[in-house]
């Protein structure tokens, strides 16, 4: 194993939003505008890093049979400091996302990564893939999430793109649009991946 | 005193179920619904054990907000406190029904661990509190969002079993078309809005 491969996986191979299906709760509710999308993946990485990193370096303290609440133990603590920090110096960000922030608590993805990597691996390694695994669910957020902003109301980021003639589709910024634009979007995902595993 | 109206208890059932549907407006326990929908008959064992620990859950977190976090100062807490309520009641409730009934067991027991994961029920106590509910509020706001959560994924589950055999194009094959038919469903609960 080396760095590469860990940031490898990360992104395309085992990409947790299009691969692996993990974390959907909030890939789903947040993704109305990539703004959003954005502060959401950075904060699940800024989790995910943390917990990554001292469940590594605690990994022969913890006993076994006990493992799983332990590592909810560490992830919510983390939860919680990302919580307050957003609170304090990005309240608006913190307002729109809401409720998903305490319940980064529960994707599964980082107790995921929790158990089958970082309790198994070297500190190092652990915190590449933390990075890689958050960075590849934040790449995945922002693409959908500007994808809807765009087909919604015409901007993304807040930059109006399309004109002010683009009638917007607004369903794409409600829940259907969510389901519909990640089930759209992993189709062409699978489209690509195919073809490249054929080639 | 409890200030409470038959009227204000209807209008959080209903809108529990129907207008803010938890997995479908509100984005909760999608995994559960994209995962264990593939039968009706395990999707609504899924939907008993939520129901379960999710009205559980709201009692016992209510309780512990109101007398050691609020008591104490310590509402920052909450998080951790929740979730550490939530993975024991699931533990807990899981040897009681081992013990008392083992048709019961058999037929939820493979769920009670994924439920601790199931942001449902995370959501739904966090919610309680933010919304300000009080005793009784809670209970049925409960019971609201464990009826919607289990309409929904049996109605997703019936709809899966008939598309197992349909002829689909490769690349939408599986995770997509689910998501597409979640799509569909949502946008049918839209018309929901407004009713409340």
């Amino acid at each position: 194993m080396n760095f590469a491969t860990i940031l490898k996986n990360g992104f395309v191979k085992e990409n947790p939003v299009f691969i692996q299906f993990l974390g959907m709760c909030p890939v789903l509710a947040v993704t109305g505008t990539a703004t959003n999308g954005l502060g959401m993946g950075l904060a699940t990485t800024a989790v995910l890093l943390g917990s990554n990193t001292v469940i590594s370096l605690l990994k022969s303290l913890i006993p076994n049979k006990i493992r799983i609440p332990c590592f909810i133990v560490v992830i919510a603590t983390f939860v919680t400091m990302t919580g307050m920090i957003m609170n304090a110096y990005f309240p608006v960000l913190f307002d729109a996302l809401g409720i998903f922030i305490p319940l980064i608590v529960v994707n599964c993805l980082i107790l995921g990564r929790a158990e089958t990597f970082a309790s198994k691996n070297s500190t190092p390694f652990s915190i590449v893939d933390g990075l890689a695994m958050g960075a590849g669910f934040t790449v995945a957020l922002v693409v959908l999430g500007a994808v809807r902003e765009l087909f919604g109301s015409g901007s993304v980021f807040g930059l109006n793109l399309l004109g002010d003639a683009y009638p917007s589709a607004a369903i794409m910024i409600q829940p259907p649009g969510a389901f519909l634009a990640l089930g759209i979007l992993t189709a062409i995902f699978n489209v690509v991946i195919l073809k490249k595993m054929k080639s | 005193m409890l200030d409470i109206s038959a009227s204000s208890l209807f209008v959080i059932l209903v809108s529990a179920i129907l207008v803010n549907n938890f997995v479908l407006s509100r984005f909760l326990g999608i995994c559960p619904f994209l995962g264990v929908s593939k039968q009706v008959e395990t999707a609504f064992g899924m939907g008993m054990a939520v129901t379960f620990v999710m009205s559980l859950a709201s009692i016992i977190t209510f309780i512990v907000q109101k007398y050691i976090l609020d008591l104490f100062g310590i509402q920052y807490m909450q998080t951790i406190m929740f979730i550490l309520v939530i993975a024991s009641l699931v533990q807990l409730v899981e040897m009681i029904i081992q013990k008392t009934s083992p048709t019961l067991y058999q037929s939820l027991g493979v769920f009670l661990p994924l439920i601790t994961t199931n942001c449902a029920v995370l959501g739904l106590t966090i919610l309680n509190i933010q919304e300000r509910y009080n005793i009784i509020e809670t209970i049925f706001h409960a019971i609201g969002a464990a009826v919607g959560f289990s309409l929904a994924i049996v109605l997703f589950a019936a709809i899966r079993e008939r598309m197992e055999v349909a002829n689909v194009p490769n690349a939408f094959k599986g995770f997509p078309l689910a998501l597409i038919t979640a799509g569909l469903m949502s946008l049918a609960f839209l018309g929901f809005s407004g009713l409340v």
